[in-house]
């Protein structure tokens, strides 16, 4: 214990460390009292940071970042035990890590800590939020399976969209004219060096501007931000009910810190990591690529919005919520901090949030997407096997209807159900809607026989609510 | 730190101060020079895409293909990388027209990039991403996507069905 005491000091002689942080971990902070737990959110957000630098590192190690080979490098790494739980930790910390910043960039907005002196800690934080969302993006794609490849066109797609330099923005995404050999290293490149170096920078930045400008107290109705008065205010009221962060506030935040790494473990072992797809092998057709939880929302926004705004959302809402971001701090810059006098903010967040937990579960369903797997209908529901019915059923499924109408539970549904069309469309207004079709339904003029046709509304017309049942002689007196 | 502040100036003689100025400007240059050194042929690396030619690649026999049906072919980029392994592959979806037309349709949905199926019985394209459908021709029949699927020029040599690459259509 004496020897262990000796090297320290030695070395903080010649480092003098302690003279450097010593300052920092004692340094006064507002007393939060009932909001104190709120204030926790940032730094669990660099703890799951540094799981995410930590079990990257670890899988870095046994990862080959070559198109050709990184989905069977990660087939290595899922098949060792401990392989499993590192890639399970790194997917639930990226979880984690944006559910946790978010919570906190919340806490700041709604407790207006982004005023005055503070606006260049909203600034570097909002850099980090948007560092973050491109790091899930880079990450979920360095699976290499299916999807991962998918995701790398949808991404360069919708670049392509931005005014003049979408097509060369599209095709650096792809790091030349098509997807390849060069492609998966840019990916990983930025996913682990250029984004992660920038964060590094960005949180250095962010936590000496927490320590500069000090914790923002909690706001009170009282005590509105005058910028002129602010730091002699904030001064002398550290000065009055300060207590040292370590470790007074540091203790709530080892103890929540814990709980998320014990959290994201705990699902590492439990659950595990997501499922590899199929391999990115560009000549399997069949692929459905889906985007994970957190962008499900977006995905789903793409796919419900009028068809001439898509420019607008795609290139110019990301835009516009980013330069608000921005613009926040300031243009408000001073004034009322207390959330109970912004009663807009909560509307904000209470929007973002519902849009957010909405879309993303109408992202889970995927309402538009043609369920291009259902099966020929059976026969207990045609109630036929053969005839014009059975065979008006085979050409439902074999002209697509089914994967956009649902009959009896079977099918898609991005059109309207058909289980009993017998009953509310005539023959006639049938046929019109195959002809004519609509914004969501290709027209089938020239592309079905009159006995197609014929077939089919004989089907169609047969789905009843209630089943002309073939009158049956009854035994029972 | 302003290079003459307040508390220097009286202290300071003028041919010092022109050192001062002389040695700032010499210092601020020379990292400005070192740092271009090192980050232009470094961002030139990063920026730089890999431009590929336009070859003709042959994907079947004439006879392979018949009259009115529409195949999924796969060919490889025109330039691959040794390791880009099955990431060379590219596919089109190639259409016998007529007995010497033929059409290949880029798989890549103009929507947003998902790959489109075609449906032999439907005669149609679908996307299994937001449902876009396109009819046989390539032209859009229903949903989003802006616009028809885009074409890779196609020939007949020496009995052999050709495809010419090109790199992915975007925007």
């Amino acid at each position: 214990m004496r020897f262990l005491k000796r090297t320290w000091l030695w070395f903080d002689d010649l480092t003098g460390l302690s003279a450097m942080l010593g300052p920092l971990l004692d340094h006064p902070v507002p007393k939060a009292r009932k909001t104190a737990w709120f204030y926790v959110l940032g730094s669990a957000t660099l703890i799951a940071f540094l799981i995410q630098v930590v079990t990257g590192t670890a899988l870095a190690s046994g990862y080959v970042a070559s198109s050709g080979q990184a989905y069977s490098t990660l087939q290595f790494i899922s098949s060792a035990p401990i392989g499993r739980v590192i890639r399970g930790i790194h997917y639930f910390g990226a979880s984690a890590m944006i559910i946790l910043i978010g919570l906190h960039t919340i806490r700041v907005y709604l407790m207006a800590s982004y005023k005055y002196p503070r606006q260049m800690n909203w600034l570097s934080g909002v850099a980090l939020l948007l560092l973050t969302l491109a790091m899930l993006f880079t990450g979920q794609l360095l699976r290499w399976d299916q999807t991962g490849f998918w995701s790398v066109l949808i991404a360069a797609e919708q670049a392509g969209r931005v005014p003049f330099i979408g097509n060369w923005l599209g095709h650096f995404i792809l790091a030349g004219d098509t997807v390849g050999g060069a492609t998966l290293s840019r990916f990983f490149a930025a996913h682990v060096f250029f984004l992660p170096g920038l964060m590094f920078l960005i949180v250095g930045l962010h936590l000496y501007l927490v320590v500069h400008n000090g914790i923002s107290e909690p706001p009170s109705t009282k005590n509105p931000v005058d910028p002129k008065t602010y730091r002699p205010w904030f001064q002398a009221l550290l000065a009055r009910e300060g207590e040292p962060f370590w470790p007074y506030a540091a203790w709530r935040d080892v103890v929540f810190g814990f709980l998320v790494v014990a959290t994201v473990v705990g699902l590492a072992i439990l659950v595990g990591p997501p499922l590899l797809g199929k391999p990115p092998d560009p000549t399997i057709v069949e692929a459905t690529p889906r985007p994970e939880w957190y962008f499900l929302w977006y995905y789903a926004i793409l796919s419900i919005i009028p068809k001439w705004s898509e420019n607008w959302v795609m290139v110019w809402a990301p835009a516009a919520f980013g330069a608000a971001l921005v613009l926040l701090p300031f243009v408000a810059r001073k004034g009322q901090r207390s959330p109970i006098r912004r009663p807009w903010s909560f509307a904000v967040v209470g929007v973002i949030l519902f849009s957010i937990a909405y879309y993303g579960e109408v992202g889970k369903i995927a309402p538009w997407s043609p369920r291009m797997d259902a099966p020929p209908l059976p026969a207990t529901v045609v109630g036929a096997t053969s005839g014009p019915v059975a065979d008006g059923a085979r050409i439902f499924h074999d002209k697509g209807c089914e994967y956009c109408h649902k009959v009896a539970g079977y099918g898609g549904i991005r059109g309207p159900d058909l289980t009993y069309t017998g009953d509310t469309l005539t023959p006639a207004q049938i046929i019109t809607r195959i002809y004519s079709g609509a914004a969501n339904m290709p027209s089938y003029r020239g592309n079905i026989t009159p006995d197609q046709m014929s077939a089919l509304l004989a089907f169609l017309g047969s789905r009843h609510r209630q089943p002309i049942e073939p009158p049956v002689a009854s035994s029972q007196p | 730190m302003s290079e003459n502040s307040p508390s220097d100036a009286p202290t300071q003689s003028r041919p010092e101060l022109n050192r001062r100025k002389f040695l700032v400007r010499l210092s601020i240059a020379l990292s400005s020079i070192g740092a271009a050194l090192v980050a232009v042929p470094s961002a030139a690396f990063l920026l730089g895409l890999r431009k590929s030619p336009r070859i003709w690649r042959t994907v079947g026999k004439l006879d392979d293909f018949k009259v009115g049906e529409t195949v999924n072919v796969a060919f490889e980029d025109p330039s691959p990388l040794p390791w880009a392994g099955v990431t060379a592959q590219t596919t089109a979806w190639l259409r016998r027209v007529s007995d010497q037309e033929f059409i290949a349709f880029s798989t890549i949905c103009t929507h947003l990039g998902c790959p489109v199926r075609w449906l032999s019985t439907a005669d149609l394209f679908m996307c299994p991403c937001h449902g876009g459908v396109f009819y046989a021709d390539g032209d859009v029949a229903s949903g989003p996507p802006p616009k028809p699927l885009n074409r890779y020029p196609v020939r007949i040599s020496n009995n052999e069905v050709q495809i010419l690459t090109m790199p992915v259509p975007i925007a």
